[in-house]
């Protein structure tokens, strides 16, 4: 299915790229397993999306939990801890 | 329009003649201004640059204040909230909440300006002589939202 991933931030900047549409391959079924498959992508992507920073997520413009599973067509995007206000 | 993402500026007066303008049962008006500081983390900013989530933010802001009328006893309620290149001084974001009495207007507003720290895409990113660096996320926001979880009668206390 497809998918479309979002980069905002510290994260944009560090991978370079603030949006790519892809055939999420078919072992991704949630939010921890797609960052999972990113970090294996090598540098910049296994830095900025390292298990160890502070990353959050959303899913179709909702902050999610990790666990939460990846529907066809979604919008994902990874992000750091929010600074607004 | 209750939530508006801007580049440009915002005056407090203005808006709230506006909040208020078609209801005559509005006893209270409670209001916050986020002001951009001159100094962060020991060092001087020369700008602030806001960058945001376009469509999440304005979804995550809208629901705030459908929890906030849901909660208190509230007439409506305005986020504006600018993103782009700001200097010390200007001004960042406004709550505004209207209700009958002064109770309820200030905890909605001070509910929406906690979870705004912490729920809203927003970054900010600092320049300063050394450079520019993005402003980190503080425990101390995410204190001030979970106090809004507990029952309403212990969140008033501490209020």
């Amino acid at each position: 299915m497809k998918i479309r991933v979002c980069f905002f931030a510290g994260i944009r900047e560090a991978v370079g790229v603030e949006e790519e549409c892809f055939e999420l391959p078919s072992n991704i079924k949630n939010l921890e397993q797609l960052r999972d498959w990113y970090v294996t992508r090598g540098e910049p992507w296994s830095s900025a999306l390292s298990p160890t920073r502070a990353v959050r997520a959303a899913l179709n413009h909702q902050m999610c939990d990790w666990d939460v599973l990846i529907m066809a067509n979604s919008e994902i995007a990874f992000f750091p801890p929010v600074t607004g206000g | 329009m209750p939530v508006r993402i801007q580049q440009n500026d915002f005056d407090l007066s203005t808006e709230i003649a506006a909040l208020r303008a078609s209801n005559s049962a509005v006893g209270a008006v409670a209001s916050f201004v986020g002001i951009a500081r001159d100094v962060n983390v020991g060092d001087v900013i020369q700008t602030l640059t806001l960058e945001h989530y376009p469509g999440m933010t304005e979804k995550v802001l809208q629901e705030l204040i459908e929890q906030a009328k849901q909660r208190w006893k509230i007439f409506d309620a305005l986020i504006v909230h600018r993103v782009g290149t700001l200097k010390p001084q200007d001004q960042i974001v406004l709550v505004a909440v209207t209700g009958v009495h002064r109770d309820d207007a200030l905890s909605a507003c001070q509910f929406i300006m906690d979870f705004l720290k912490t729920d809203a895409p927003f970054w900010k990113k600092e320049m300063t002589a050394q450079g520019e660096r993005w402003v980190a996320a503080r425990r101390s926001d995410t204190e001030a939202a979970a106090r809004w979880s507990r029952p309403i009668k212990c969140t008033k206390n501490t209020l």
